[in-house]
């Protein structure tokens, strides 16, 4: 039987005193592209934070792959198979395309494997090429990071997570600012990243964009789950077309 | 006339290589750790103290000591870094200050009880000795300590480009949370920069304490300059630290023992005036890619 990937109980997190994450409770399935939906401000993306521990939650339990995160640093979390994108890229500037994915196999993958590594004679910066190969980067490896295109930023992105070789990878928006074209594009990668049998959790604005590569989808508001299921069944319900009809959309 | 201009120059640009190092540890701490370490002048102190023990109780010139001061100097500010500072750091950096200033306090009153509140300098028989190139008299000591900062500058240069903890110490200090979720320990690379830092002061105590007296109240003096020079290099910025050691060298020649120090503070106050983002942003910055002016 597959274990959970990642769960969420009860959780409230949030930024000082203002709480986003209001008894927030979900349970990912390995190996699922699961994805996440709701107006502006219900949450979404601290919930990746939380999870990915840039926040700590105040209340309840988040566990990945039965292993409770709450006291974890992000790194230890990374280490343990957790990868991450960020809605607006945020490549290391300074460093060129292929350090950058190098920097996650070394610290990511790298500290993970040592031994598993040592023994098979397996190098970090395989592993960081493997990542730029299966998203279309690896033939600008040598540029600097800074100069990409906003797509290939976004690529960027995933590689890095890719090379940290993460059991469960966050994408936050990652189709978000792209044209329709390069949407395809990224929304490709996804449906890839399903068949490398990679758990996801997508967070999406252009819903229609993820419809095309999740199993199920869960809508939040106000900090809460407030429906998951299969895709097409949640976005035909209506509560959730009252959520945002009923609220400013991006 | 001529001669005396290059006389000036030289002078100026060989003294320029201890203001360099003199800043270096305090560009690479608020470039990667964006921390004031107030006590950045007690670690050069406690640097000179250091070299001047060991020449003392081993009988070997000063500057072979530093391959005992710049080990344990680096243990010492990794240390405090790790147990001390990064602590204090989850709490803002106003408490992160304070925990700096507790440990400058700390460091002058116990290098005031171990060696008393005496003047001291590293002699050295060749301290007075200068080399004569086409009419030019260069001491042979300035010669000397440019080139132990320039060797500590191409080090670390080398160390942040080409070896895996220096791009981890990059990615840090271009994007914190960016390269945690690559799990890269951020906390340990913190540690790892104030270490180098405390390092690079171990060598700036022994230019300084060759060149000048000190007493164990001199570090407020040389945190002040390692200020100035950070401000007109630019945070983070190893190259532009050396170029900034180089015109604030040539300002105190230029200046001499009365001007000196109160040009090199009007400099300051025009640079932060006119260019904030230092005078040499263009020069490539080691710690990270973004320049001075630039990042989020």
């Amino acid at each position: 039987m597959k274990q959970d990937a990642a769960v969420f109980d009860n959780v409230e997190a949030g930024y000082g005193n203002v709480r986003i994450l209001n008894g927030l409770s979900f349970r990912v399935a390995e190996g699922e592209v699961f994805g996440v939906i709701g107006p502006n401000g219900c949450g979404k993306t601290t919930m990746l934070n939380a999870l990915s521990g840039m926040i700590r939650p105040s209340k309840g339990m988040i566990s990945c792959f039965g292993k409770e995160l709450n006291r974890l640093e992000a790194y230890e979390r990374c280490r343990l198979g957790i990868g991450r994108t960020w809605q607006i890229p945020r490549p290391f500037a300074g460093m060129s395309v292929y350090e950058n994915t190098l920097a996650a196999a070394v610290h990511g993958a790298g500290r993970k494997n040592l031994l598993r590594d040592r023994r098979s004679g397996r190098k970090e910066s395989d592993t960081a090429l493997k990542a730029l190969e299966e998203t279309g980067l690896a033939e600008k490896k040598d540029m600097p990071s800074g100069e990409l295109t906003l797509l290939d930023r976004k690529r960027l992105e995933v590689a890095r997570a890719m090379a940290s070789e993460p059991r469960l990878l966050l994408l936050d928006e990652v189709a978000a600012g792209l044209t329709e074209a390069e949407t395809t594009q990224i929304t490709d990668l996804v449906a890839g990243l399903k068949e490398k049998h990679y758990t996801v959790i997508w967070i999406e604005h252009n819903i229609e964009t993820m419809m095309k590569a999740t199993d199920r989808l869960m809508c939040m508001s106000e900090g809460r789950n407030v429906l998951t299921g299969d895709p097409a069944e949640v976005m035909a319900s209506e509560t959730v077309e009252r959520l945002y009809l009923g609220a400013d959309d991006e | 006339m001529i001669m005396y201009i290059l006389q000036v120059l030289i002078n100026g640009i060989l003294l320029g290589g201890v203001y360099a190092i003199l800043g270096l540890g305090m560009s690479l701490t608020l470039g990667i750790v964006k921390l004031t370490n107030l006590a950045h002048g007690e670690y050069i102190i406690l640097g000179a103290y250091a070299s001047m023990v060991l020449q003392s109780a081993l009988g070997v010139d000063p500057i072979l000591s530093l391959f005992i001061s710049v080990p344990l100097l680096f243990a010492g500010g990794y240390l405090l870094q790790r147990l001390l500072v990064n602590r204090a750091m989850k709490d803002g950096a106003e408490s992160a200050l304070l925990v700096t200033f507790g440990i400058s306090v700390i460091l002058k009153d116990a290098l005031l009880l171990i060696f008393g509140a005496d003047a001291r300098h590293i002699t050295v028989s060749y301290g007075n000795e200068s080399i004569m190139i086409a009419g030019l008299s260069i001491p042979l000591l300035n010669i000397l300590l440019i080139l132990i900062s320039g060797a500590s500058i191409l080090f670390l240069e080398h160390f942040m480009q080409k070896t895996m903890t220096g791009r981890a110490i990059r990615a840090v200090s271009d994007d914190t949370e960016a390269a945690a979720l690559t799990g890269i320990n951020v906390g340990h690379m913190f540690a790892l920069a104030a270490g180098i830092a405390a390092a690079t002061a171990a060598v700036a105590g022994l230019s300084a304490g060759m060149k000048w007296t000190w007493y164990p109240s001199s570090g407020g003096h040389y945190l002040l300059i390692a200020f100035v020079i950070v401000v007109i290099g630019g945070l983070g910025n190893v190259g532009g630290t050396f170029a900034a050691g180089i015109v604030f060298g040539l300002i105190q020649v230029i200046g001499g023992a009365s001007y000196g120090m109160l040009i090199s503070y009007i400099f300051l106050v025009v640079i932060l005036t006119l260019k904030p983002q230092s005078m040499f942003p263009r020069i490539k910055k080691l710690t990270g890619g973004r320049g001075n002016d630039a990042g989020r």
